[in-house]
């Protein structure tokens, strides 16, 4: 448990508080309804989906140490340090935060983002009024300006390509995290 | 129009024709009896009434130049904003009155404008102030209004001193103290101006929320300046010391503060009056507006900044009086409050123009006047930059360059600079007249030039910013998505650090201010949950009335003529740009509207339209751009902007996250539904059945199913045990017929591992079946089938849809613990 990769004593001590405030049944763990709890999710279109990302594949709860894990993709990327080659990937750095963003579409975990999930992902983003029709329309265009190699999938490469003018940092972090 | 323009002149010759014998008699004295030698039939009557008469008068003129203006403004373009246009049509009404009167008769005292043009504007704009966003950005605010206008009125005052001891300005007979007092006079942004000018020009909600919180708290400042700098003059140079200066700072504090809490005082005061007048619902509007007034007044006697008094009283009791009050008497205080606002800002902003028509009061000196004009400009540019670059440090979203160039050239000065201008002693300030010139000038600069040249100047920064890098789709749908994420990962998060605070504050509101300041009534319908459900039934009885109405009648030739018509009112400006081919063709080829294609119309309308659509699809190339522009959900964080002096708009917000929330549920509904008819087989739930005691199951079971798709499981009871949502549903394996109960306590818990959240149990399911068209499913509440939906809140043997269910008329939420709800 490298504690110091993910974030301070201080935000630890937080995060316990909040964990603890989530976990109604005192278990240690946190379940999909401890998340469904919380009314504002309710009301965040890809809200479910970021509850799912908390749980690993297989996994019903949530263990504090994922819990704070997670959370520390939000870090604000440490830009003071320079990246030590020999350590693994810092979890709040570009790349991790890239990946964390990738799995929200890439639901069944085969790397790429189908054009089925595509449009799942923006079915759920975008008003009722859009048909059917229009959203296909424009998931097909985005397939189109981001697909490199023609698969009609977006891999992580390509993903990340398409991003490379976004400041991701700036837009995945969180200052409390600072 | 012309009629109106001959009307308007026609009153205010009357006007003239009748002041002036007004004058006339005043002069002459009033004692002389007239001996009566008959009965007199009419008399006239003109010098006991003329006051309130001339004032009911102004009001009315000041108001039909409104709508002169608004004439001009629709013929020509709209390129001066409305308060200028206003002024320009004081000038013109002054230049009358002028010209008949060799002496302007009318003008605006600074006792009127305080006491009787200012409070109501302030009311306003603390009452319709968005909260969230106002304490959320409280600290910024507090740095622009207080370090800001500081800054403003001393580097105003410094310089002016500099160039006058420079012997710039020629023989002017003034000093320090008093070129600082006329700094800090001026240098206080004006609220009425802001509102006036970024009304029209639509800025994000920050930056608005920003420049209008500064303007309405520098007021703190200003009072206290003015009055320190009045007083030191008064004093003389030589008995300034530490002493006084120390006063002064202290001063500060207790007008700031005492002000403002004189204004919360105020607010409770209202909030308990309200809970109390569920009797005096007629009355009980006014109410708001007496106790507004006062909480001004008080303050002003006090000699706390009265503004700020107003302001917080607005702001604390909004959302008490709101749930306390009867819909109609919110909707009443409403629309009263923008009526007295609006209306006083257009008189305030006629008489600046009428005022400026005197030649007494001008005196020109030119250096001064520029001198003024360049270093407020500079000033406050510079004071933003720096004050941005420091707060940027703290903030989260940083401010970028734009907002802070138009934060720097949004510093209006405006009617609240003149009315101080006007209070200065003649005696102790021989260039008093000088400085009223300056003020007028400087006024009508910021607001019809600033106001003029600022949305040309933010469209054309935006322009330029946006040529540049030329966003992909990808992107686009990538930052929302980002947005989205945040908000989201906020809220799991607690958002603690930035918002514990708020959390604290809102458990203690919730413990201590709902009991005191709320009506019981008023506390349950303060659920978010609640007040949605209410909001999703009264829009599913609206529709299906429509939906009745439609089928009943020659509905169906009336909806075809109405779409048309609500279409092109409502797109033919949008997609008249965008798809020009489109709307000049205007007819397909089968002489169907296309309005009724691309609008997602309700099935009885249109059978070829699945013809159309495909003919739609080659002869197009659809811009997906804007279609995701104005489609797109926006995430919490650039909500639409809601404040508004001219319009009462619904929130749009609100039906946008009544559209998430709605489909949220039956994602999640459906989901664990495919679940429990074992879809996925593997996916059972039985793990939290195993945690649940008896006691709980029985109490559980007694929800019903959820039939989305109208399967009928209506072998459920159905007495719902109160409480919540699906929430409770994951817990309990409640959501099963009772013949299935029996199954589910017997399955053996699958080991932890193998079971997937239901989570992921959707979103498989949903990739392997094409995700039915929501178009579909929000279509379903209006089958008369599902009528039940529409039912009033009652227990029911029947299964029924959703969300009605765990509202039972007995209150659930009173009786039990809020558990679920953070």
């Amino acid at each position: 448990m490298n504690w110091p990769l993910y974030v301070t004593p201080a935000h630890i001590v937080r995060l316990y508080d909040r964990f603890e405030a989530l976990d109604k049944e005192k278990t240690g763990h946190l379940r999909p309804q401890d998340f469904g709890a919380i009314n504002r999710l309710a009301m965040n279109p890809i809200g479910d989906r970021i509850i799912g990302a908390f749980f690993s594949p297989g996994q019903e709860t949530v263990d504090f140490h994922s819990f704070v894990r997670i959370l520390a993709h939000f870090r604000p990327a440490d830009k003071k340090h320079p990246k030590d080659p020999s350590m693994p990937e810092p979890v709040n750095s570009r790349t991790s935060k890239l990946k964390f963003a990738f799995q929200l579409y890439d639901q069944d975990k085969d790397g790429k983002i189908s054009r089925a999930e595509l449009l799942q992902v923006l079915r759920s983003m975008l008003e009722m009024q859009v048909t059917e029709e229009q959203l296909e329309s424009i998931a097909d265009r985005t397939i189109q300006e981001a697909d490199l190699d023609k698969d009609d999938a977006i891999s992580f490469e390509e993903f990340r390509k398409s991003l490379e003018k976004v400041n991701i940092d700036h837009k995945m972090s969180i200052r409390f995290l600072r | 129009m012309p009629a109106l323009w001959r009307s308007t002149f026609v009153l205010v010759m009357v006007l003239l024709a009748i002041s002036r014998p007004s004058l006339a008699s005043e002069d002459t004295g009033n004692g002389t009896e007239n001996t009566i030698t008959t009965l007199p039939i009419v008399i006239w009557k003109w010098e006991e009434i003329h006051f309130p008469y001339l004032v009911a008068l102004w009001v009315l003129v000041s108001w039909l130049c409104k709508l002169g203006e608004f004439h001009i403004c629709t013929s020509v373009e709209a390129v001066i904003p409305e308060s200028g246009l206003l002024i320009c049509i004081g000038w013109v009404l002054g230049g009358i009155i002028y010209g008949a009167d060799k002496v302007q008769t009318f003008r605006l005292q600074p006792f009127t404008f305080f006491f009787y043009l200012l409070p109501q504007i302030v009311l306003d704009a603390g009452y319709s102030m968005p909260n969230k966003l106002f304490f959320g950005n409280l600290g910024a605010i507090l740095v622009y209004a207080v370090i800001g206008t500081c800054w403003n009125a001393a580097t105003l005052g410094l310089a002016l001193w500099g160039c006058w001891l420079g012997g710039a300005m020629g023989n002017i007979d003034t000093g320090l103290l008093q070129l600082l007092l006329f700094g800090s006079l001026i240098a206080a942004v004006d609220p009425v101006a802001v509102i006036a000018v970024f009304e029209e020009v639509h800025v994000n909600e920050v930056l608005y929320i920003l420049v209008f919180g500064e303007s309405l708290l520098n007021d703190g400042v200003t009072v206290v300046l003015f009055n320190v700098f009045d007083a030191f003059v008064s004093l003389g140079g030589a008995q300034i010391d530490a002493v006084e200066i120390i006063k002064g700072i202290i001063s500060f504090f207790v007008v700031a503060v005492g002000g403002s809490l004189v204004g919360v005082v105020f607010a409770l005061l209202i909030s308990l009056l309200t809970r109390c007048t569920k009797n005096i619902q007629i009355i009980e509007p006014g109410f708001i507006f007496v106790l507004g007034y006062l909480s001004y007044l008080t303050a002003e006697m006090l000699s706390l900044s009265a503004i700020l008094s107003c302001t917080f009283c607005g702001v604390c009791c909004q959302k008490y009086i709101n749930a306390n009050m009867d819909e109609r008497s919110v909707s009443t205080v409403r629309s009263t409050m923008k009526v007295f606002a609006n209306g006083s800002e257009t008189i305030i902003f006629v008489f600046l123009g009428i005022s400026a028509i005197d030649p007494s009061i001008w005196v020109w000196n030119t250096a001064f006047i520029l001198l003024t004009l360049l270093f407020i400009f500079v000033f406050r540019f510079i004071g933003v930059f720096l004050l941005t670059w420091i707060l940027n440090q703290y903030r989260l979203v940083p401010l970028d360059f734009i907002d802070q160039l138009v934060m720097g050239y949004g510093g209006l000065r405006g009617a609240v600079a003149y009315g101080l201008v006007l209070l200065l002693d003649e005696n102790k300030y021989k260039e008093k007249k000088l400085m009223i010139s300056t003020t007028l000038i400087v006024v009508y600069f910021t607001v019809m030039l600033q106001g003029i040249t600022m949305k040309p100047l933010v469209t054309w920064l935006k322009v330029k910013r946006a040529a540049v890098s030329e966003r992909t789709l990808a992107e686009k749908i990538q930052n929302r998505t980002f947005d989205h994420m945040l908000v989201a990962i906020e809220d799991i998060s607690g958002q603690i650090g930035d918002n514990y605070m708020r959390d604290k504050w809102n458990n203690f509101e919730e413990k201590w201010l709902y009991w005191l300041l709320m009506t019981p009534i008023a506390r349950k319908s303060c659920d978010p949950i609640f007040n949605i459900f209410h909001k999703l039934n009264i829009k599913d009885a609206t529709s299906y009335v429509k939906e009745g109405e439609r089928r009943g009648s020659l509905a169906f030739v009336r909806n075809e003529s109405k779409a048309d018509v609500d279409f092109n009112k409502k797109f033919g400006a949008d997609f008249s740009e965008m798809m020009p081919y489109i709307m000049t063709e205007n007819m397909g080829p089968d002489h169907v509207p296309v309005s009724s294609i691309l609008r997602d119309s309700v099935p009885s309308v249109c059978l070829d339209m699945h013809e159309q659509d495909l003919k739609m699809r080659e002869s197009e190339d659809f811009d997906a751009h804007h279609l995701l522009q104005q489609h797109l959900y926006k995430g919490r964080k650039q909500h639409r902007h809601r404040y508004s002096r001219k319009h009462l708009e619904v929130n749009k917000d609100e039906h946008e996250v009544q559209e998430i929330f709605q489909r949220t549920m039956r994602s999640r509904l459906e989901s664990f539904k495919s679940a429990k008819m074992g879809v996925a087989p593997p996916k059972k739930i039985s793990k939290h059945l195993k945690k649940d005691q008896p006691q709980k199951v029985r109490e559980a079971y007694t929800f019903s199913s959820f039939p989305l798709f109208s399967e009928g499981d209506s072998a459920s009871g159905c007495e719902a045990a109160g409480g919540s949502f699906p929430m409770r549903a994951y817990r309990g394996a409640g959501i099963v017929n009772p013949a299935f109960m029996a199954e589910m306590d017997t399955m053996d818990p699958m080991p932890p591992m193998q079971q997937i959240p239901s989570w992921l149990a959707e979103a498989e399911v949903d990739s392997s079946n094409m995700v039915p068209s929501q178009r579909a499913q929000l279509t379903l509440p209006w089958t008369p089938s599902n009528l039940r939906r529409l039912a009033p809140l009652c227990l029911s043997t029947h299964s029924n849809d959703s969300f009605l269910l765990y509202m039972v008329s007995d209150c659930p939420f009173v009786t039990t613990p809020p558990q679920p709800f953070m």
